[in-house]
């Protein structure tokens, strides 16, 4: 039997597959199709202090490779998250969730983390300095280092759970944010987040998405992620959740090979709803071949 | 919904730039005219949703036309190809809420969630009135059928080559005038300016707002749009939705 059993900061997963937030919603529709306990852990829907409904349609494009979403963080807000959402996903999901929260300021940031501190089914605060959809011009926290530092130490204040900072791709060096993001405290890091992007209808001769640019995501962004981890694995001493354009066990071994302790799953459960369960099995399976016992003995091989 | 492999029994062409795909396998979990299936293309990555024109317990039909590159390599495929679905999505047409002379209208392709609907009624003993839009005479398709269910058809062309020459809604406004029709209940599927002039000229109805979206059961939250009862996701609230909660 090979071990797929990861830590996060000291939070043991069964398995390294999560899915990614802003792909599986809070659960339920993935819940109808299969038994979601199978999985290591979920990111649920980016979570901020008001609701949102998001940005206006169209807020997804095609492209070969994956798709662009500009969504805009539609949530309901956390105050209905925590009364509604979490209670039910905890009753289908009984292991520490990842809570994946996004503020407009400091403020708000440390709000969602005392917030989501005082919630028991929450293992882990994902903190969200990257959305690249909810800013004019796709500006964000993550694209600047003071202001990351900034918000990662404040979190960390906030809350006595292991805080991960989701950083953006959108940057000139991604292990120079890594390093901010350990200097203030983080317990780990997760990337990437979607590259800015943006599709043309040729026919309109407008921008496809209403928001003119969106996040791309998908296989197309998979190099591009697993550079970034590996350029991060060199750069800080702390634990990674890999994600981008993941959809096949041979890819979640390169992640881990990169230097991933976990991976997120995102893009690839809009297409195929069964990917993530699919991938918990197939995972040990694909281990047993290529002779490899556990994922802390390839962690970082590569 | 199961993800399920359809095999392609018939792909043609119906009329100028109108295709029917008629697919084989297991539809014993539709509920209704009015729900979609989210089907997989070779060479591009996101599914895209096609309303079900018309099924049975073999097979359903998709109306197509080619307006992009996913229903350019649908045209291209061929009978005895297999094509992955989830199936079915969406809440379908409220049929319980349709009252007896309803009428049912749409225009080109995408009106053809309106044929089950029409049959569905007509067997419960309902009379609904259909109304269908197309730009010329060459572009018709499923008049017969309409016939053959035995509701009442009026056809509506932009050139007026055959039936009231302009759209539905000026079809419509003649039945209203001959005193045929009241308009007091609608049901339309069509493209999102027609739905908007229709509903500017009815009381009440339910209408078909399917659009761009990514997954197709709710989990990305691409397809939403406001209602009066707040963010709706158009592919698990809808796509059918009442007139009342639409706002336009």
């Amino acid at each position: 039997m090979v071990d797929t059993k990861v830590s996060l900061a000291g939070v043991v997963l069964d398995n390294p597959i999560i899915p990614a937030s802003g792909t599986f919603g809070f659960g339920k529709e993935f819940s109808e199709l299969y038994d979601i306990s199978k999985l290591g852990s979920i990111s649920f829907k980016g979570t901020t202090v008001e609701p949102r409904t998001g940005n206006a349609q169209p807020r997804i494009a095609d492209c070969k490779a994956g798709m662009l979403n500009a969504v805009g963080l539609q949530n309901p807000g956390v105050d209905a998250v925590l009364a509604e959402e979490i209670p039910e996903l905890a009753k289908i999901f009984p292991k520490p969730l990842i809570a994946n929260i996004s503020g407009f300021s400091e403020e708000e940031f440390v709000r969602l983390a005392e917030a989501m501190d005082s919630e028991p089914a929450v293992g882990i605060i994902e903190v969200n300095v990257s959305c690249p959809n909810v800013h004019a011009g796709g500006v964000n926290f993550a694209s600047d280092r003071k202001e990351t530092e900034k918000i990662t130490a404040a979190v960390r204040k906030a809350t006595k759970k292991p805080v991960f900072v989701k950083l953006s791709p959108n940057v000139t060096d991604i292990a120079d944010m890594a390093k901010g993001c350990e200097a203030a405290g983080a317990d780990g890091i997760s990337l990437i987040n979607t590259l800015l992007g943006m599709r043309i209808d040729i026919k309109r001769r407008k921008p496809v998405l209403a928001n003119r640019y969106g996040g791309y995501s998908g296989p197309g962004i998979f190099p591009v992620a697993l550079r970034m981890v590996d350029q991060v694995r060199h750069a800080v001493d702390l634990p990674i959740i890999g994600m981008g354009g993941i959809s096949t066990a041979d890819d979640i071994i390169e992640m881990v090979m990169a230097g991933a302790s976990a991976v997120q799953i995102g893009a690839a459960n809009l297409v195929d709803p069964w990917t993530c369960i699919r991938l918990v099995d197939e995972l040990p399976a694909r281990m047993e071949e290529l002779g490899i016992e556990s994922l802390d003995e390839i962690r970082g091989i590569a | 919904m199961k993800d399920e492999l359809f095999t392609i029994e018939r792909n043609e062409l119906l009329c100028r730039g109108t295709y029917l795909m008629r697919i084989k396998g297991d539809t014993s979990q539709i509920k209704g005219p009015g729900q979609f299936v989210n089907i997989k293309i070779d060479g591009l990555y996101l599914r895209r949703p096609m309303s079900i024109a018309n099924y049975d317990d073999e097979g359903i039909e998709i109306i197509y036309k080619i307006v992009g590159d996913g229903t350019a390599k649908m045209a291209a495929m061929e009978p005895g190809e297999t094509i992955s679905c989830l199936c079915p999505l969406g809440n379908g047409f409220d049929i319980d809420a349709i009252p007896d002379n309803a009428i049912l209208t749409g225009g080109g392709a995408g009106a053809m969630p309106i044929y089950k609907l029409s049959k569905m009624l007509t067997e419960a003993g309902k009379a609904p009135h259909v109304v269908i839009g197309f730009n010329r005479e060459d572009e018709i398709f499923f008049a017969d059928e309409f016939r053959a269910v035995g509701c009442d058809l009026t056809i509506a062309t932009m050139d007026g080559s055959v039936g009231v020459k302009g759209t539905v809604v000026d079809a419509m406004k003649l039945l209203k005038e001959e005193g045929k029709n009241d308009l007091a209940y609608v049901c339309v599927c069509g493209p999102d300016p027609m739905m908007k002039a229709v509903s500017e000229i009815t009381q009440d109805g339910q209408f078909d707002l399917g659009g761009r979206m990514a997954c197709g059961f709710g989990a990305c939250m691409g397809c939403t749009i406001e209602t009066k009862k707040g963010p709706q996701r158009v592919c698990k609230e809808g796509p059918i939705f009442m007139q009342e909660d639409i706002i336009w």
